[in-house]
């Protein structure tokens, strides 16, 4: 698969990544996601304060220059949490999606491609997870094993597992009757290979363009767990959890619930952005640039 | 030249439907011989895609074999199982398909799609992509080392059929099937195609079984040909002697109505009247009957047989045994 750079100047990610950068609002989208990524890889770095340490004397204040944000009821500076809540969010949101993906795509190829009773009974699966509202699911869970991150990424995972597993379902039911899978066919290639080879990069970008998508999603379903006080438990700083707090005290002090909202806002218009214009990237027919 | 590589023999195939069984061929026999370019001519719906489909065994999951065999180098490849099948499949066998559009895989380079389909081979990536440009040069694609790196929309469609028959013809195939290689092409490239195809056939003395309704280039390059009709074959033997001699009446209507044949101008191209009988539901007695001109009462009551007429030469009419019994 690799062999194609041979001649080729660019790598493939190049392409992508200069093709997204081109549109302007995949630019926006790409700074953004950039400056969120960057924020959570680096947080403990670059807060200016610990972010669960108490300062009860500094409680409560409005935006200054020693506290932009301000601080919350406890003292705690309000900037940090929000940059370490961050980091929060991309924890759950990756690895949650990253993990439904995979998995979802390797049940809707085996859907699409294996017999029809084992795709009934992987659809009768899809359906079922997905009969569950996703709040009251969580709170099963929850109930029976704790509010923890773990708890989170588990949770969106076996919920957003059977979309992608529909997605790629039907990706793989059109292209199996598909005259070029036909010819594979024809020339001795194995299930395996039909599959590995030919199917998945036809299936796995339209599934990408998802997974972008599907961030904001997954970030503000966090948030919300959190907002609910089933997701990251209390000193964990989380977006959901300060516009938990924000809103309590709404009126004694609103920059909480700016500072709890404002970045879900941010991050789910930076992920879309990413995700739209990636989605007219990743087609090679849609490349305008070769 | 006279040892045989893929026999038809007795090959009754049906596809099961909720109408009933459709008897989609009947009793098909004929063979290939070693370096021969068999042509199979018949319109639409005449069962020559089941035919291709049956041979590699890459068939509806409705298919019924219901009799005969399909012997390849005196294998039965029915019997035989879908291990086997794959192995022959791409690499004694290969096959080009009819629209060179729908046939590569739109997100793999040209190359990688080239040096995926040598997976049997134990050479090393860059000696397979060296063989692909070779064999893309072969067909005559101009630059091929660096074309490898393009996608398939970026050819044209007599392009793509190039590098179809380059991929069909990398594993040095003792047959190759072609389906109606060239039926999705304008008439300008269909003879730089067919040209092409037979330089190659030549070089590497393979098989072709060529699939076809396009009579000028089954004539053009064929050394026998199959003609068929509703799922049956109803004439077959040496292409002089079928365009010049035909026997069969389809044959005979089949050939006046190809354009090129055509000496007069008329207003009306000629076409043969009615349609194709109901598969599921067969009339007894000859299945051109309600077609032909020369329709006589013994074509309703009985089936006539292919029979044996000269040298290699076989057709399946009532009129023949007429003339030999008069």
């Amino acid at each position: 698969m690799t062999d194609a750079t041979i001649e080729k100047p660019r790598s493939e990610l190049g392409i992508i990544l200069t093709g997204v950068a081109r549109n302007p609002l995949g630019l926006m989208g790409l700074i953004i996601v950039g400056a969120i990524v960057f924020s959570a890889i680096f947080a403990a770095w670059i807060v200016p304060y610990d972010p669960i340490a108490m300062n009860i004397q500094d409680r409560m204040q409005g935006p200054s220059a020693s506290h932009w944000l301000g601080t919350d009821q406890l003292g705690r500076d309000t900037l940090s949490r929000v940059i370490m809540g961050g980091q929060v969010a991309l924890k759950v949101a990756l690895p949650a999606v990253f993990g439904a993906m995979v998995i979802g795509l390797t049940l809707g190829m085996i859907a699409g491609y294996g017999p029809k009773w084992l795709d009934n009974m992987l659809m009768l699966l899809f359906d079922t997870i997905r009969s569950f509202p996703t709040v009251m699911f969580a709170l099963a869970v929850v109930a029976l094993v704790g509010p923890s991150l773990q708890t989170v990424v588990f949770v969106v995972m076996a919920t957003s597992i059977p979309t992608y597993g529909r997605v790629a379902r039907t990706q793989t039911l059109t292209l199996r009757n598909s005259e070029f899978i036909l010819a594979e066919r024809s020339m001795g290639a194995s299930m395996a290979r039909i599959l590995g080879v030919h199917m998945l990069p036809n299936i796995i970008g339209v599934l990408a363009v998802l997974a972008a998508m599907d961030i904001p999603t997954v970030i503000a379903l966090e948030a919300g767990l959190s907002f609910l006080g089933l997701g990251v438990k209390p000193p964990t700083p989380s977006w959901g959890a300060l516009l938990k707090d924000g809103y309590a005290l709404i009126r004694q002090t609103p920059w909480l619930v700016v500072g709890g909202g404002l970045p879900i806002i941010i991050a789910t218009l930076g992920f879309t952005f990413l995700g739209e214009s990636l989605r007219d990237v990743v087609d090679p027919k849609l490349r305008k640039n070769r | 030249m006279t040892e045989t590589l893929l026999e038809i023999d007795g090959l009754s195939v049906d596809y099961e439907t909720e109408r009933g069984d459709l008897k989609a061929l009947r009793d098909i026999s004929f063979d290939v011989r070693k370096g021969e370019i068999v042509g199979i001519v018949g319109e639409s719906g005449c069962g020559k895609s089941t035919l291709i489909s049956s041979i590699l065994r890459l068939t509806a999951p409705n298919t019924r074999f219901r009799q005969g065999e399909v012997r390849f180098k005196g294998q039965n490849l029915l019997q035989a199982t879908e291990r086997q099948m794959r192995d022959l499949r791409g690499d004694d066998i290969s096959i080009v398909f009819q629209d060179p559009m729908q046939t590569h895989n739109p997100v793999l380079s040209v190359g990688q799609q080239m040096v995926d389909i040598q997976h049997r081979s134990s050479a090393s990536k860059a000696e397979k992509r060296a063989k692909a440009a070779k064999m893309l040069g072969a067909v005559g694609i101009p630059d091929p080392e660096a074309r490898l790196s393009q996608f398939p929309h970026e050819f044209s469609g007599g392009m793509r059929q190039r590098i179809a028959i380059a991929m069909a013809l990398m594993s040095e195939p003792d047959l190759l099937i072609a389906d109606e290689p060239t039926t999705a092409l304008d008439a300008t490239l269909e003879v730089q195609i067919i040209e092409r195809l037979r330089e190659l056939q030549r070089e590497m003395h393979c098989a072709v079984l060529f699939i076809s309704h396009h009579l000028g280039v089954i004539a053009e390059l064929c050394d026998r040909v199959v003609v068929m009709y509703a799922g049956a074959v109803v004439e077959s033997g040496d292409v002089r002697e079928i365009f010049h001699n035909p026997k069969h009446p389809y044959t005979r209507r089949l050939i006046e109505c190809d354009p090129g044949h055509i000496k007069t101008r008329a207003r009306v191209l000629p076409t043969i009247p009615g349609e194709v009988p109901d598969l599921a539901n067969l009339p007894g007695g000859c299945i051109f009957r309600d077609r032909c001109d020369q329709a006589m009462d013994r074509c309703a009551q009985e089936v006539p047989p292919l029979e044996r007429l000269g040298e290699g030469h076989l057709a399946a009419c009532w009129l023949n045994h007429e003339e030999v019994s008069a």
